[in-house]
């Protein structure tokens, strides 16, 4: 079995991202960029499914800027077998990285499509749902755990109620949710190794999906930001001071 | 004129309060507001939504197919149901989370996810990189607005003494079988729920084990609150990870949160943001909880924390 895993650039979380003052975007220049950290889980459990006999190949995925060539020698680095850069200069929303999406796994027919649940930067938590939907495929969200078996998976999804788990038919979506796994460290080896792995570029235009623009963004603002508040010197003045706003 | 369709969220039989807030969400953009109840057995859920101020008409449909709520089920019911709707919106908890993109990729359209603010009717602000920035987005004019409602933005609409009429569908669509429910582990109590609680108590990676983290739960007793957690928290299976607040976990807008043991980090602080009053409790003085925290106290919350479980008496 094949499996197709989303693997998106996006800004590291440790950057506290700000607004530019003429409200048009973001600061993105000189910002660190990183895997997206839901991504790399994504690409660690393909990884052991593979390591377990049960997938074969694994293929990473990304969307976006002709610079992407590094960010995807870090997935082989990690293990990945090959690399497929979907090329556009243009922002890529979800329902349009879906659309990508579907026209590589028609061309892969893999059994296992992986991506985030979110991507951190525009944290739409969009894409892998649209995807299922498009492939006409059963999808499991926010996923925990997962096993695979003969022509089915059983998936333990993180929902608000506790844990969900759900057996769906392959092939399916799955998204990843923070406890699914730790993703390995790359080693320098692997780096080395990975410079000689293949990475296919398409040109998103060439699959036959327009990257035009769904949700125009016409403005960015900062958040409100909270008032400072006050230091209290021990519990006594802290149930004083919640007793005075009526909060206790 | 606007018509609004709301997907209910419903759990045991009850609706899910997080429907409330997209009823007054859906006040705002104005129009006629309906909500769909898609479940096994919709009675009751269909009379409490008929109930909301502000629901113009119900529409049920009683199927066993959605005694879960399984998203590839529920999404081509929704989309039969939305025929002539402008807009439909669920909650962005993991329940809307999970089926609206379904919903909207089956429909041809974008999804606007988390609505903090209604600008006009297809004019949106939405929070990216956990919060950090607000974005408004302008959605098509000519296609229907598929969009996922940020809970903690919007209060409940309060039930009243009306009721909208509620009227029976009978949904003619082929459901997959491809994807089967099989168990829901429930870390159930007779506590507040963390995303409705009007107080919530949390802990972080500082309380160092599950025995510990019992301090926590006995002050958010005292308080009559509900209890969150740092992924920290969760990750080192001090407790299960519905509880973790945050940008990847619940957001939430209690009236007072109390921060015990946690840092601050962005991706925390994005989940409590619309909190009425934060207290920190850290034994850190530079810790960044403090810079949003109402109230700040340094010290070591094994201290602290007894201590403050006995001032409230
Ligand atoms: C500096 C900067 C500026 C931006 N400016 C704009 C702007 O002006 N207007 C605008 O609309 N958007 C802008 N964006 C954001 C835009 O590109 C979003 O990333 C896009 O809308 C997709 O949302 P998402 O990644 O949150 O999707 P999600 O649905 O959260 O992604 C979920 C998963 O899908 C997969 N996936 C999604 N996209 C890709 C991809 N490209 N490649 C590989 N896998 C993928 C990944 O596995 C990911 O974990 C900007 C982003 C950055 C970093
Ligand atoms: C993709 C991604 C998504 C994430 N999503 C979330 C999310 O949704 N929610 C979330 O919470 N985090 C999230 N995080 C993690 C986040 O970055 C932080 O790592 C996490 O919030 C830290 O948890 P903490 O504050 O409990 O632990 P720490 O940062 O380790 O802080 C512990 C604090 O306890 C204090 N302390 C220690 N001992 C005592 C004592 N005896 N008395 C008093 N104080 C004490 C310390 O001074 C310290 O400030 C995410 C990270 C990533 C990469």
């Amino acid at each position: 079995m094949k499996i197709l895993v989303g693997y998106k650039r996006v800004v590291d979380y440790n950057v506290r991202i700000q607004v530019k003052p003429d409200g048009s975007g973001v600061v993105s220049e000189g910002v660190k960029l990183s895997p997206n950290p839901f991504d790399e889980i994504a690409l660690e459990e393909a990884l052991r499914l593979r390591e377990q006999g049960v997938a074969s190949e694994v293929v990473i995925v990304a969307i976006g800027a002709a610079d992407l060539q590094a960010h995807l020698r870090n997935g082989l680095a990690m293990g990945a077998n090959r690399a497929i850069h979907v090329s556009t200069s243009d922002a890529v929303q979800p329902l349009t990285a879906a659309r990508v999406l579907l026209k590589l796994v028609e061309k892969e027919r893999p059994g296992l499509v992986i991506v985030g649940k979110q991507a951190i930067d525009d944290d739409s938590n969009q894409t892998g749902q649209m995807l299922a939907a498009l492939w006409d495929r059963p999808q499991a969200t926010f996923a925990s755990k997962v096993e695979i078996g003969a022509d089915k998976a059983r998936v333990t999804r993180e929902v608000d109620a506790g844990l969900e788990t759900l057996e769906v038919d392959l092939p399916a979506v799955i998204t990843t949710d923070l406890r699914l796994n730790e993703p390995r460290f790359i080693k320098l080896p692997d780096i080395m190794k990975a410079k000689s792995k293949p990475i296919e570029v398409l040109e998103l235009a060439s699959l036959g999906v327009s990257s035009g623009d769904h949700l125009k963004t016409t403005h960015y603002a900062p958040p409100p930001k909270r008032g400072k508040g006050v230091m209290v010197k021990n519990v006594a003045d802290l149930v004083a001071a919640l007793k005075n706003k009526g909060l206790v | 004129m606007n018509k609004i369709l709301i997907v209910a969220e419903h759990q045991d039989g009850k609706l899910n309060p997080a429907t409330a807030r997209c009823v007054s969400c859906a006040l705002k953009i104005g129009g006629e507001i309906e909500v769909l109840v898609l479940a096994a057995a919709p009675d009751a859920i269909a009379r409490a939504a008929a109930a909301l101020d502000g629901v113009t008409r119900v529409r049920s449909a009683a199927n066993p197919a959605n005694a879960h709520a399984l998203a590839a089920v529920l999404a081509p019911q929704v989309i039969a149901a939305a025929a002539d709707f402008t807009h439909v919106l669920a909650p962005s908890t993991t329940f809307g989370k999970d089926l609206m993109p379904r919903v909207a990729a089956l429909l041809g359209v974008a999804q606007v996810s988390d609505l903090m603010q209604v600008e006009d009717a297809h004019r949106f602000v939405r929070p990216i990189y956990a919060g950090n920035a607000l974005i408004t987005v302008q959605a098509p004019g000519d296609q229907i607005v598929v969009a996922t409602v940020r809970t903690a933005s919007w209060p409940e609409a309060k039930a009243g003494a009306a009721h909208a009429p509620i009227e029976n569908l009978a949904l003619d669509v082929a459901l997959p079988a491809h994807t089967r429910f099989v168990a829901l582990q429930s870390g159930k109590s007779d506590r507040p729920d963390l995303q409705s609680a009007s107080r919530v108590v949390s802990g972080g990676r500082a309380l160092g084990s599950a025995e510990n983290f019992q301090i926590i739960y006995a002050l958010a007793d005292k308080l009559g609150a509900a209890v969150g957690a740092s992924r920290a928290a969760v990750d080192a299976g001090y407790v299960p990870s519905d509880m973790q607040v945050g940008q990847t976990g619940k957001i939430i807008a209690p009236a007072l949160y109390v921060a015990i043991g946690i840092s601050g980090a962005i991706q925390h602080l994005t989940g409590i943001k619309d909190a009425g009053t934060i207290v920190a409790i850290n034994k850190d003085a530079e810790a960044p909880i403090f810079e949003v925290a109402d109230f700040g106290l340094v010290g070591d919350l094994f201290k602290l924390v007894p201590e403050l479980q006995q001032a409230l008496g």
